[in-house]
């Protein structure tokens, strides 16, 4: 079950993978998917992480996009989690990401891991308006009606920390939505700072739950 | 025999000392390949130690490492260092002395790379570091001796397992090296000589007198349930002011805090009173073992930071408040007692409430009739072998048959196959994963046969990763505007604090603040009680000798020796139920407070006891009962739930627990924190180092993921089943579990009640309470935003 929000008089879904789907105009957000996370680090000679977080983010969209019927997609920035991370990324993944975005009108936001264009299809933008939203990565706090990524935001509710939706009359801050992904506790004063005194946190899970935003 | 340099006998006759005869057959058994000697604290372990190292450096030796000196505790090396110290120059002997830990200099450490000292103390973590550097063989080139302290202690952990690897290291590289390990008394010395070498002899010294040990007398009765025996403060007053110095052992950090803040409330005659735990900054640390060795203490609450033998001088009594859990380490701590051989040392047991008193009764008959508890120790954990493997690499080429040859000659290992090795090498060259390889950034790769690290960088990070002592994420505590820290509290202790919050560090009440730069700011208080009264502690589950005793104290018909209260107590219980007894399982059922309960007298250790909640609420769960938590202690677990349980036998058949265990292991929080020590250790993931952490949005990414992320794309790998071994091993504790149910042989009898009984009565007071995971709990999670959205008017 989905959690419903009104944003700008707009109804928008806000799901418990932390997608976000706006079902007036068939489109499903996502963000900082950091596909090829643990590829990089073992190029730079670290630790070989378990290889595995690329296929687990696809089989979380496809998922999603299966169930929400979505036609246009848009990923909220740091997509890959670096420039050569498309590369390492196995081509069985590739195809699996080229065969998403096939018929579906596909947007990827630059974000501050993967700032320049990439070898694959899709538009490529800074940010992309679609009324009466803006859509970037990092919240712009002089703007309203904007949804961003970036934070990856988490809230504590009994006892367990979850990725979590921000939201409040201005904007909306998407989780990370790629597997290997750390948080920032929505407690921490850059999301306080950001969000108003009425905001809510969303948290993601077997079920989306909402609650005042704790600080 | 070995002799002593004239100029060393000479002063040794002119202190007026003599060597004792363990002393004196070290020296007799100097080219033995590997001794190891057991022998009461006091008894002049570590002289007899270095002795043959003294012989045969002489008065003027050539420059080169001779003798390596290892042992579990940096301050122990320097104490080492000025006690060898005052022969050494007393006898003028050219022979330098130097330690290297963790605090050694940068400088320090540099120049003993190029010249090392005859003899280095060190502990094992910076010897696995030593031993990494690519010019280990020069440093290691005339090694002659190495020496392990309280070998027993390090033999309890992965940090021994580490240990011995690397002295198989050094002795394949130096095979007339010789080994002398020292221990305290233990329960099974074959094994521990095993442990240290293939063919080390046992040289056991005279254990001394029996301790004098009893239960101490209060007036106050100890209080139904919890720790801390705060009750006995007066009476542990009064025994400081008849002794000279006093150690006030407690079983948890938390515990000694709390005594400690009420001994001082209580402390009218100003008696000069120290504390000293792990948690506690360095600096105040150390001013209490320096205050402690000049003899201006009267008293130090401590607890197990002081286990280990650091001397202190005149220690005439030792205080052990809580039950002991552990034959063997009462025993061990009532040595730090006296430390002059052959004379008693002094200890009194404080029981923290009724059942402990049971259970310190029966420590006592144990400690008077010698017998010892100790569990076997395991094959040799293969995370640890992986991080070995690392460190090997990061020092040159390797070739992979000679390296096995070499790791199956360490004691733990011994057992080890070609194909479990092989395994672990896979793991640290390429991941080890079934359905993908990094071909391209191998960690590990092999030219002309040889395996050597692709990048070479990297070894700088897999040193900064070495060490098998994983620590549990803390915080430090700071009085808010000030400088020096006051200690540090657990991650997710300081998570729990909301502002206003009180609670005890140092023996101080703190106000907590703000949480800044992974600092957390408290400010003083003046309040008298924490509001917060607990941190997390380590938890010693009671050893099977000590439960099974308890069960046969049960089965006396009155309890003489137990005093008057705790002895009517138990009469209470057999007159209103019954008492537990070894050959079957006692369960009691009841309602109480709206709720069923169900006790499962166990006696299984509170690890095990705390496996048993989780699997049998999850049967109750699949049987309808709705359980909705549990607590353990060492000896029961008490469950509640909204259903009483009528049929309990299924619930303990041992095919259905085992498969409830697989299942359950699944999700569950011991496995993914087992899993989190064991990704460290086998370098999956790094340390996270406190002051690398930067606030902002967190660079790293929990290890839950990781170990999420396995299991479902790569059940079967190594890591996975490392960690299934260990938590099986250590905090699940299954064995136990299943050595329970094979001593009731089915034999389960359910009591039904109408009321709580006696025995059960104080596990209704026991902390640690864990909410049972299912619907159930999701409807509360729901039913708690639904009321957070209320309250802020939003619905």
């Amino acid at each position: 079950m989905h959690h419903r929000l009104l944003l700008q008089g707009e109804t928008l879904h806000l799901m418990p993978s932390g997608a976000l789907f706006w079902p007036a105009r068939a489109t499903l957000a996502v963000s900082d998917l950091h596909l090829g996370k643990s590829e990089r680090l073992a190029r730079r000679g670290g630790a070989l992480l378990p290889p595995y977080e690329t296929q687990a983010t696809l089989e979380k969209l496809d998922h999603d996009l299966e169930a929400t019927r979505a036609e246009k997609v848009i990923c909220l920035g740091d997509s890959f989690d670096d420039l050569a991370a498309l590369d390492g990324i196995e081509e069985a993944s590739r195809l699996w990401l080229i065969r998403l975005m096939a018929g579906r009108d596909w947007t990827w936001i630059t974000g501050n891991h993967d700032p320049g264009p990439i070898e694959i299809g899709g538009t490529h933008r800074a940010e992309l308006p679609l009324a009466p939203f803006t859509f970037r990565h990092i919240a712009d706090p002089a703007q309203s009606a904007e949804i961003s990524g970036h934070y990856h935001p988490k809230a504590r509710l009994a006892g367990q920390s979850r990725p979590c939706f921000l939201a409040d009359a201005d904007r909306l801050i998407l989780p990370a939505y790629g597997a290997y992904t750390g948080g920032l506790s929505c407690t921490d004063p850059a999301l306080a700072a950001l969000m108003a005194k009425d905001a809510l946190a969303i948290l993601t899970g077997p079920r989306v739950l909402a609650i005042p935003m704790p600080r | 025999m070995m002799t002593l340099p004239p100029a060393l006998s000479a002063w040794f006759a002119a202190q007026g000392w003599t060597l004792h005869p363990h002393q004196l057959a070290m020296l007799d058994r100097a080219q033995d390949p590997a001794t190891l000697l057991i022998a009461p604290t006091g008894g002049g372990k570590t002289l007899a130690g270095f002795l043959p190292s003294l012989a045969e450096l002489g008065e003027a030796p050539p420059p080169g490492l001779h003798t390596l000196y290892v042992s579990p505790l940096k301050a122990l090396t320097a104490d080492i260092r000025r006690n060898l110290g005052r022969p050494i120059e007393g006898a003028g002997l050219k022979i330098r002395v130097e330690d290297r830990t963790g605090d050694t200099s940068w400088t320090q450490r540099r120049r003993q790379r190029a010249d090392p000292p005859h003899i280095l103390l060190t502990t094992p973590e910076s010897l696995a570091l030593l031993l990494s550097y690519e010019d280990a063989p020069r440093i290691f080139q005339g090694l002659q001796r190495v020496i392990v302290d309280e070998i027993h202690a390090l033999a309890e952990s992965k940090r021994g397992d580490q240990l011995v690897l690397q002295l198989a290291r050094l002795r394949s590289r130096n095979p007339a090296l010789r080994l002398v390990g020292l221990s305290a008394t233990v329960e099974n010395p074959p094994a521990l000589a095993r442990f240290l070498a293939p063919q080390t002899t046992i040289l056991q010294a005279d254990p001394g007198p029996d301790p004098d040990i009893s239960m101490l007398e209060t007036e106050a009765h100890p209080p139904w349930s919890g720790g801390g025996g705060r009750y006995a403060i007066p009476a542990i007053l009064n025994e400081i002011t008849r002794h000279k110095t006093t150690l006030i052992f407690h079983n948890t950090r938390a515990q000694a805090e709390l005594f400690f803040h009420d001994l001082w409330l209580q402390n009218t005659q100003d008696l000069p009173i120290g504390i000293h735990h792990g948690s506690l900054s360095r600096e105040s640390r150390e001013r209490v073992e320096k205050a402690m060795s000049d003899g201006q203490l009267r008293a130090v609450v401590c607890t197990g930071s002081l286990d280990l033998g650091i001397d202190w001088g005149d220690v005439d009594l030792v205080i052990q408040v809580g039950a002991p859990k552990n034959v063997k380490r009462l025993v061990q701590r009532i040595g730090r007692a006296n430390h002059r051989y052959n004379a008693p040392s002094k200890a009194l047991l404080v029981p923290a409430n009724r059942f402990e008193v049971v259970e310190c009764q029966a420590a006592l008959d144990a400690v008077r009739a010698h017998s010892l508890d100790g569990e076997p120790r395991g094959p040799g954990p293969r995370d640890v072998l992986c991080q070995h493997i690392l460190a090997t690499a990061c020092a040159g080429p390797f070739d992979a048959d000679e390296f096995y040859a070499e790791v199956i000659t360490a004691g733990p290992y011994a057992l080890l196959t070609k194909e479990e090795f092989d395994a672990c090498l896979d793991f640290v060259a390429t991941g080890g994963y079934a359905l993908r390889a990094y071909d391209r950034w191998q960690r590990l790769k092999q030219t002309n046969g040889k395996w050597h690290l692709r990048d070479p960088r990297a070894a700088a990070l897999i040193r900064q990763n070495l060490g098998t002592i994983i620590d549990i994420e803390t915080l430090k505590v700071r009085l808010r505007g000030q400088g020096a820290p006051l200690g540090e509290v657990e991650e997710s202790f300081a998570a729990t604090l909301t502002p206003g919050d009180t609670f005890l560090i140092g023996g101080q009440i703190v106000r907590y603040e703000s949480l800044r730069e992974m600092t957390v700011e408290v400010s003083r208080s003046s309040g008298r009680d924490p509001k917060v009264a607990v941190f997390n502690g380590t938890k010693f589950a009671t050893s099977t000798l000590l439960t099974d005793r308890i069960l046969q104290i049960f089965q006396q018909e009155s309890w003489p020796d137990l005093p008057a209260h705790t002895a009517w107590w138990l009469a209470r219980q057999r007159e209103v139920s019954r008492l537990p007894d070894p050959r079957s399982l006692l369960l009691e059922s009841f309602p109480h407070d709206g709720r069923e309960h169900l006790v499962i007298y166990g006696f299984a250790g509170r690890n095990a006891q705390q496996t048993l909640g989780l699997l049998v609420t999850k049967q109750m769960e699949s049987q309808g009962l709705a359980p909705l938590g549990f607590v353990a202690t060492d000896y029961a677990t008490l469950i509640w739930g909204l259903d009483p349980v009528t049929d309990p036998a299924p619930l303990f058949d041992l095919a259905t627990l085992r498969d409830g265990l697989d299942t359950w292991l699944a999700g569950n929080a011991v496995m993914k924190r087992t899993f989190r020590s064991t990704a460290i250790i086998a370098g999956l993931i790094e340390r996270s180092h406190q002051g690398r952490r930067k606030t902002g949005r967190q660079a790293t990414f929990s290890s839950d993921i990781l170990y999420d992320t396995l299991r479902r794309y790569d059940p079967d790998h190594l890591l996975l089943q490392i960690t299934r071994e260990e938590a099986l091993r250590g905090l699940i504790d299954f064995s136990r579990i299943e050595a329970m149910l094979a001593r009731i042989e089915g034999r389960i009898d359910l009591v039904r009640l109408n009321r709580v009984t006696p025995l059960a009565a104080p596990l209704f007071f026991e902390p640690g309470r864990i909410p049972v995971q299912g619907e159930g709990r999701d409807r509360l999670a729901s039913a708690q935003a639904q009321a957070l959205m209320e309250a802020a008017g939003l619905t």
